[in-house]
């Protein structure tokens, strides 16, 4: 663990992943006041789009090229890299060098591989980095927390998104029955096997449902997305919320 | 599906008199629909979900606590895994010792291309004896190779002698799982088709016979007696070959393995390439991999190893039927080849959400469930509808990747897959139908590729969804014409913020730097 202190002022590109960018700026703004709140100087590097996996998960490895250079040459100068998504944080670091040896040599695969390496989810980067768990976050309210797959078994961030959680003042954090199951999102899967899909998201939500959480907190927005839409079709009341955005709220603040 | 099953076998009954086994269903595996076409029959079928979700729920819990019993669970993953590999950079080598030691030691070792030349050469040692039945342990490249149907066809007579096999050929079905082909049938539909079937081919069930497991187990034991001491031929696979001594080992729960491996005369082993360990010892590490990983058991109740031929002891007469049929064009691809690995323990199957759900038919294949969808591919190619669409089957959860007791990354596999099968799809053959996907990628693709186009395309998707939601009045957006559909027609999606996080941003720290 490193001490708080020392990491005062460390300067962090956020990663903001494009599926927030466009469908919930709510998250990464949040990543912004909350990295700022403990101490960080946040940076967001423009030239930033996307982490490709809609491409390389669908066998498209060409086509995720683009996003692939694109994410070197955004991110290449920064030593911290922080993103609020388990899942593109672990296409970066899982699949990038692959695609890049493949596609551009080894000179290029060298340095995506480095970038790759320096990036972190927010979760990773709060409690391995900055060497906190309590962020000072108040919500006083029942949550159940869903471990997205990819943040789990890709990105690899354990139980420290749980470990943040269970730290924030007036929160009860609820069991989910079968909470390691997928909810069925899989990027294009719930498109080319809707079906199998909906069945999936269908049982999360009904596990969900059976919690009595007023919140269902991820790591990952899409995967929200996906169960809070079959909750809100069935009006379970419950709503969707990204772990950082949990983590930004403090009494008396927003 | 039981009604369903019993109405489809009266009706062969009728039709063909003259089998002298169960008919499976008709058709070809190969000619299966798309997973998320079967995909919709097997989601209809309530009982099977429940039969399914209750068997592998059940098995998943004995796994992980006998893998917690083993501090030393990972290292035997990371050498099984090693080993194998091992096996793989080796294979000729391997083979050639193999051949050598079990040669040696009495066997006789055919070498089979695909799976009509293992057919073919099951079938001819079959009638060198002149017999025209035998008794089978289970076994999966006999099933990938269809030697049942081969040898019905040519007048020989192929009993199942594991328990789950024996529903699935009595009840007219196929396997739907590696290692519980019957797990799709609950004990009443088994007592139906006991009742139904086993007096056709040979002692029937007693009457008055109840659905419990032990009666139902009692009635399949009196109806295999007849067959084993009948039997003068039998078949087997093997889960290892040992390369060192030449030896065969099979696995088994039942017995019935054992009966077949010792009381015929002619003993016709049928084994693809890929189950050489190189030494003896190496089955120390996988004895404690498989039955852990499969049955959820610290051992498996039988292990038989055998070694050529013991004189006066056992079958006199032992035949190998080594199986390539697509195993070396697999070891040939340096990612793909890490499917070979596979013990067929069947861990992924029974953690996969998907295969929960969609139960093994599905996959129109005989290796179902996650190594199922990456095996398929490599085996049989992708010129079929169904081996096109086995690699999508899956939501690239990961969880096959940590209980698979070789460790293969199964979802990277899957991905390696999709690729290959995307290269196929673009380079255009006639037999692939036409879809918009690779262009709404291509599309996708230059957005993502700089982010002045990604601002674009969002503040046009965005103000379209801000103006549409004016215009209706709406906060979200609900059931929604095709494709879209296939999101909304069961999950509400909210409307687009009215300004994305890029905007918030300029407004808010641009100042900065």
């Amino acid at each position: 663990m490193t001490a708080t202190i020392t990491r005062k002022g460390l300067k962090v590109a956020l990663f903001a992943t494009c599926a927030n960018d466009l469908m919930f700026p709510q998250s990464p703004i949040a990543t912004v006041e909350l990295l700022e709140r403990l101490g960080c100087r946040v940076e967001f590097p423009e030239e930033q789009t996307c982490c490709g996996q809609i491409f390389t998960n669908t066998g498209y490895y060409d086509e995720a090229m683009g996003s692939v250079k694109n994410y070197l040459k955004a991110f290449e100068k920064y030593e911290f890299i922080v993103g609020p998504s388990g899942s593109c944080v672990g296409s970066v670091r899982h699949q990038h060098e692959m695609l890049a040896r493949r596609d551009a040599g080894d000179a290029i695969g060298d340095r995506v591989a480095a970038v790759a390496a320096r990036t972190y989810d927010i979760s990773e980067f709060i409690v391995d980095v900055l060497g906190i768990t309590d962020v000072g976050a108040y919500f006083p309210h029942r949550v159940t927390y869903h471990p997205s797959c990819h943040s789990v078994r890709v990105a690899k961030v354990g139980d420290k998104p749980l470990q943040l959680l269970k730290a924030v003042r007036g929160i009860t954090v609820l069991d989910l029955p079968n909470s390691e199951q997928c909810c069925g999102m899989g990027g294009t899967f719930s498109l080319k096997n809707p079906d199998m899909s909906m069945a999936m998201a269908g049982d999360k939500a009904r596990n969900v449902a059976s919690t009595g959480a007023e919140y269902l907190v991820a790591g990952d927005n899409l995967c929200l997305l996906n169960i809070s839409g079959v909750l809100n079709r069935t009006r379970a009341g419950i709503k969707p919320i990204h772990l950082v955005e949990i983590l930004a709220r403090t009494e008396g603040g927003n | 599906m039981s009604t369903d099953v019993s109405r489809g076998s009266r009706a062969r009954h009728d039709a063909e008199p003259a089998r002298r086994t169960p008919a499976p269903p008709a058709g070809d595996l190969i000619d299966s629909p798309r997973f998320q076409e079967a995909v919709k029959v097997a989601l209809a079928n309530q009982q099977q979900r429940a039969n399914l979700r209750h068997a592998t729920t059940t098995i998943r819990g004995k796994r992980a606590r006998v893998v917690a019993e083993l501090d030393n669970w990972q290292e035997l993953r990371q050498a099984g895994e090693q080993i194998k590999t091992r096996v793989g950079r080796h294979m000729p080598d391997y083979l050639l010792q193999f051949e050598e030691n079990f040669t040696k030691a009495g066997g006789v070792l055919h070498w089979a291309r695909d799976a009509e030349e293992a057919n073919r050469i099951v079938i001819d040692l079959v009638r060198q004896t002149g017999e025209d039945e035998l008794v089978k342990v289970k076994s999966m490249v006999t099933q990938e190779i269809d030697m049942n149907e081969a040898l019905e066809a040519a007048g020989i007579a192929a009993w199942e002698t594991d328990l789950a096999e024996l529903i699935v050929q009595l009840g007219h079905d196929r396997p739907s799982h590696i290692l519980v082909p019957a797990i799709h049938r609950n004990r009443a539909e088994v007592r139906e088709i006991f009742l139904e079937e086993m007096g056709r081919y040979g002692t029937p069930a007693p009457e008055g016979l109840d659905d419990e497991p032990a009666h139902l187990a009692a009635a399949a034991r009196t109806h295999l007696r007849n067959k084993f001491m009948r039997a003068k031929v039998s078949t087997s696979g093997a889960n290892f070959l040992v390369a060192e001594t030449g030896s065969l080992v099979v696995v088994e729960s039942e017995g019935n393995g054992r009966m077949c491996l010792t009381l015929p005369q002619t003993l016709i082993s049928v084994v693809g390439i890929e189950k050489l360990v190189p030494t003896f010892d190496d089955l120390e590490v996988f004895l404690q991999l498989l039955p852990r990983s499969s049955t959820g058991e610290r051992m498996n109740p039988y292990t038989s190893v055998w070694t050529g031929v013991t004189p006066g002891d056992g079958p006199q007469a032992i035949h190998l039927v080594l199986v390539d049929n697509g195993r070396t064009k697999a070891l040939a691809d340096p990612i793909g080849r890490a499917a070979l690995r596979c013990i067929r323990c069947s861990a992924c199957l029974n953690i996969c959400p998907v295969y929960e759900r969609a139960g093994g038919h599905a996959y129109g294949s005989v290796y179902p469930g996650p190594i199922g969808a990456i095996l398929n591919p490599q085996l049989r190619g992708t010129a079929s509808e169904v081996d096109r669409s086995l690699p999508f089957a899956s939501s690239l959860c990961g969880a096959c990747n940590e209980v698979c007791p070789v460790r293969i990354p199964i979802s990277d596999l899957l991905v390696h897959e999709r690729h290959k099968v995307v290269e196929a799809k673009k380079a255009d053959p006639p037999h692939i139908p036409h879809t918009a996907e690779p262009q709404l990628i291509k599309a996708a693709s230059w957005v993502m590729a700089d982010h002045k186009h990604l601002e674009w395309a969002g503040l046009g998707t965005m103000m379209g969804s801000v103006v549409l939601g004016k215009m209706l009045g709406i906060e979200k957006f609900g059931a929604m014409p095709a494709p879209l559909s296939r999101w909304t027609s069961a999950r509400d999606v909210p409307m687009l913020p009215e300004q994305t996080f890029r905007r918030w941003w300029k407004q808010n720290r641009g100042d900065q730097k």
